[in-house]
């Protein structure tokens, strides 16, 4: 008996066929089957099958997030596949691509596939392991690319730990080539970076805290599109903070250099400001910059420059953000506020929700090389609904994941996921609490 | 509602009385000094002084004790007392010491004043004048000058008004709001 | 007020209060008997996670002038790394029944992780790179001494400004009350200060011409070989205070030094050693500020 499901009446986006307007969306067997949007053809039967009413809100791609850290294996006090994964489905996300700073790092195809084996076991949602680019993340030998892409990893990067060496990252970008994989760059010179805790400023000399200038970040950008240009490897930078990098990005593409770009939530959103009274929960690398590069990072998004959106979904235990600032770890808990924070650029005028959607789904995806970030016929029924006039506070003690950290903690934002399809369940987000 | 009890004329009258009194009882101001205890008391000693010397035809020295960190008070009231000058203007070792306060009510004051002076020396023996005695005593202290005595409840405040605070001289009664 | 963490969190009323409170104190530290009961019972803990003499050889001075009673707790840092986490130190401490915490430590913005978790008052006794209030308390208490205020007076402070909390906190103190600064160093230890009214000059002469007051700082020798300067030598050639820079300054000026000096590097010994060197006051009047400021936070806490 084939199991099908009707999504009735909602506004379905669906940048990959350009479809934006009122209509149905049936699923049969967890596979799309057709989107009828009103006007065209017959009215859909809903009587003898599951449906959902999605009048008045928003039904898209699930989100497709190529930055996250589900801390499994080793840091399971942080978060484990099970809890992150399903934080994401209430998210609206329908897959994760997770950094490979494990403990062990996933730097071999053991690794990769004791990752995805528990990621089929507990997982909520899809996930796409990302492999380390050299052994241990420590910068000085190339990791098995190959075997791991073979297992399953779909893009590599060193992420936190970004490789200093000029000749190596050339050398990754090069070898990358053989599997057409991208290369994802945490931009940051160490050398500039060392000791900073914040940006770098006149609120860094306010607090006492040592600064990351933006240079720090500038610099391996600038280093890493002219190997990208060298190469021809796929360069995809994570995480643009700074004005800068818009700018170095923009005329890279300018030239038809072969790179791609990512922000996270925070970095449109807020300033250092977050930081005043010591918040460790607003401490993240690269740092929350100043107004100028808000405003920059959302030119960005907008015109393009930026192609995608991810979280950077970096839980941490509570206990560990409960130390000095210095020494208290960076990263921001993002799952489940991520899509919300999102729909706040398509408040403000910044973004359609159109390109929105191929920021969150479509983009990553094909960056990924992944069947994702689609409604077309025959595809995963990976599927958001979110309504967008919804308002609600930010209460991170109802997380799912097990990091709460979240400088959000108390915002009031408007606009929600409401329903997560993924992997044929129907999640209500709303009664997804955490504790 | 407020109540007069002593006029500017009255204050000067009492003050040149407990004057008289301290030259008699003391015979003469030899070895005398006065030390008015910090703000009100200050004022008196200083007057109490001028009017001696008057009769005397001779100045004795005149100090102000500030008493706030001798008090058994500290940490049960919300903002701290503030601290003004202490200045003891002589080795007061072997001195007689005539402690001068406006209003002696509690007595515990006058127990703060005379530990903060023993910090300073060892007087020979120490007195106290006070310009009001309004009862209600919680430690075995008396005055040995006293202006006028004025019984009171405690639901009444007793304030001294003087013209070095940039008030008209007099004595007042109220109740406690 | 329950905590004093930093010069920032004052208001010029609040360090007015404390300025003439401490000439209180001061009055107190002429005496033969340096003792007051004031705070009698209470019992104060000196937590410090950075070593120190000088900041705590005053505070425990102040504590045991004032009456309290003292705790000490020094904890190297890196013992804590293996260890507890600072909360838990800081409960543990707490649960002793501890009144005043006076802490030190080597990451900015403890003081008020730890004023947010303990009932106890936290007088912050330097923070990382952040401030150390005290020390500009005592500064501008000694520049009061000798100069009558604060006001329109021109102030030099010269050397490591980016990793000197005694500069940021004098800089937060002096711009509250109206005082001209100039941050006077090499480029590379000068921060972005902006919101303070400060003039930079890397060139000390011009920095020195017909200032009041001259704060020098303590020049941490690791700094060289970091790359914020070549040598000690040329440092002093270039930022030290000799008798020649200091006749560039008004002939009254007076010469400050939060100590400990390092002589012939940032200042020459006859300048510290000069009639225009208030350097000893400010050691003697550093007591008397830190009893005023445990005698005006020893009031009734609301919770307690």
């Amino acid at each position: 008996m084939r199991k099908t499901m009707l999504i009735k009446n909602g506004h379905i986006v669906d940048p990959s066929q350009d479809i934006d307007g009122i209509g149905d969306i049936i699923i049969e067997d967890g596979k799309i089957k057709e989107i009828k949007l009103k006007g065209q053809g017959s009215k859909t039967k809903g009587q003898e099958m599951e449906t959902i009413d999605a009048s008045g809100l928003y039904v898209f791609p699930g989100l497709v997030d190529m930055h996250t850290h589900l801390r499994e294996p080793g840091f399971e006090h942080k978060e484990t596949i099970k809890t992150g994964t399903l934080a994401a489905v209430r998210g609206g996300i329908t897959s994760v691509c997770c950094m490979p700073n494990t403990n062990p790092v996933n730097d071999n195809r053991t690794v990769t596939e004791f990752i995805l084996r528990k990621a089929f076991d507990e997982g909520s949602c899809n996930v796409y392991p990302i492999g380390a680019i050299t052994k241990g993340q420590k910068g000085e030998e190339l990791a098995e690319m190959g075997m791991m892409r073979e297992e399953g990893c779909v893009a590599f990067s060193d992420d936190g730990m970004p490789i200093m060496n000029g000749s190596l990252m050339r050398r990754a970008l090069e070898y990358s080539k053989t599997f057409n994989v991208p290369i994802i760059s945490h931009c940051e010179d160490l050398s500039l970076s060392e000791g900073g805790s914040m940006n770098e400023g006149a609120l860094s000399t306010q607090l006492g805290l040592r600064g990351i200038p933006y240079a720090s970040e500038d610099v391996m950008v600038a280093r890493d599109i002219i190997l990208a240009e060298l190469t021809g490897g796929r360069l995809h930078i994570a995480h643009v903070s700074t004005e800068g990098s818009v700018r170095l990005i923009r005329q890279a593409k300018e030239r038809g250099a072969n790179i791609t770009a990512e922000t996270c939530p925070h970095y449109f959103t807020v300033t250092e400001d977050a930081v005043k009274g010591y918040n460790t929960n607003a401490k993240v690398n690269p740092p929350l910059r100043r107004q100028k590069d808000v405003e920059a990072v959302r030119e960005g998004l907008k015109d393009g420059t930026i192609d995608i959106i991810a979280t950077d979904h970096a839980p941490h235990h509570k206990d560990e953000k409960l130390l000095e600032f210095d020494r208290a770890p960076s990263g921001i808990s993002g799952f489940e506020t991520a899509l919300s924070l999102s729909l706040m650029l398509v408040h403000y005028g910044v973004l359609t929700m159109s390109r929105l959607v191929e920021k969150t789904a479509l983009h990553p995806a094909k960056i990924l090389g992944i069947d994702k970030g689609t409604l077309k016929a025959g595809s995963d029924a990976d599927i958001a609904i979110a309504d967008m006039n919804k308002e609600f506070k930010v209460e991170q003690d109802k997380f799912i994941s097990k990091g709460k950290n979240t400088p959000f903690e108390g915002w009031k934002l408007k606009g929600m996921p409401v329903i997560t399809i993924c992997k044929g369940k129907v999640y209500d987000c709303r009664k997804l609490i955490g504790g | 509602m407020i109540k007069e009890l002593l006029n500017k004329k009255d204050i000067d009258r009492v003050l040149s009385r407990i004057a008289h009194e301290i030259i008699e009882k003391n015979k003469g101001i030899e070895n005398i000094c006065l030390v008015g205890i910090q703000r009100g008391g200050v004022h008196i000693a200083k007057r109490l002084s001028a009017k001696i010397a008057a009769i005397e035809q001779a100045d004795m020295p005149v100090g102000s004790l500030d008493i706030s960190l001798y008090r058994d008070d500290i940490g049960m009231r919300k903002e701290q007392p503030v601290v003004r000058r202490t200045d003891i203007p002589c080795d007061i070792t072997d001195k007689k010491i005539i402690l001068v306060d406006d209003v002696l009510f509690t007595g515990r004051s006058i127990r703060a004043a005379m530990d903060a002076l023993m910090d300073f020396g060892r007087p020979a023996e120490m007195q106290l004048a006070v310009l009001i005695d309004r009862g209600h005593r919680e430690l075995p202290i008396r005055a040995d000058y006293v202006g006028k005595n004025i019984p009171t409840a405690m639901s009444e405040n007793i304030e001294a008004q003087l013209e070095e605070e940039g008030l008209e001289d007099r004595i007042i009664l109220q109740a406690k709001e | 007020m329950k905590d004093l963490i930093g010069i920032k969190e004052l208001s010029k009323e609040d360090i007015n209060v404390i300025l003439d409170t401490a000439a209180s104190f001061k009055d107190v530290l002429k005496r033969d008997i340096k003792k007051v009961p004031a705070l009698r019972g209470k019992t104060v803990v000196n937590l410090f996670f950075e070593p120190s003499t000088r900041t705590k050889t005053s505070f425990e001075l102040a504590e045991k002038r004032i009456s309290t009673d003292v705790l000490n707790f020094s904890v190297p840092t890196s013992s804590v790394v293996k260890g507890e986490s600072l909360l838990d130190t800081v409960r543990t401490i707490e649960a002793y029944g501890v009144d005043f915490i006076v802490i030190r430590h080597s990451s900015s913005g403890v003081p008020h992780f730890i004023a947010r978790n303990v009932k106890a008052s936290v007088i912050n006794a330097g923070d990382g790179i952040n401030e150390h209030p005290t020390q500009a308390l005592l500064d501008a208490f000694s520049i009061v001494e000798k100069k009558g205020g604060l006001n329109g007076l021109k102030v030099a402070i010269v050397g490591d400004i980016t990793h000197s909390r005694v500069a940021k906190s004098n800089v937060y103190l002096l711009s509250k009350f109206g005082a001209h600064i100039r941050l006077v160093g090499p480029p590379t230890l000068i921060p972005d200060m902006a919101g303070y009214g400060v003039e930079v000059f890397y060139n000390m002469e011009d920095g020195l011409k017909d200032v009041d007051v001259i704060m020098m700082l303590r020049i941490q020798t690791e700094r060289q070989g970091k790359g914020f300067f070549p040598s000690t030598l040329e440092y002093f050639k270039n930022w030290g205070l000799d008798t020649q820079r200091l006749e560039l300054a008004d002939k009254d000026a007076v010469v400050m030094h939060p100590g400990p000096m390092n002589r012939g590097i940032e200042i020459s010994s006859d300048v510290a050693d000069s009639a225009q060197s208030i350097i000893l006051d400010q050691v003697t009047n550093g007591i008397a500020v830190r009893m005023a400021v445990m005698y005006l936070l020893g009031g009734a806490k609301e919770n307690a």
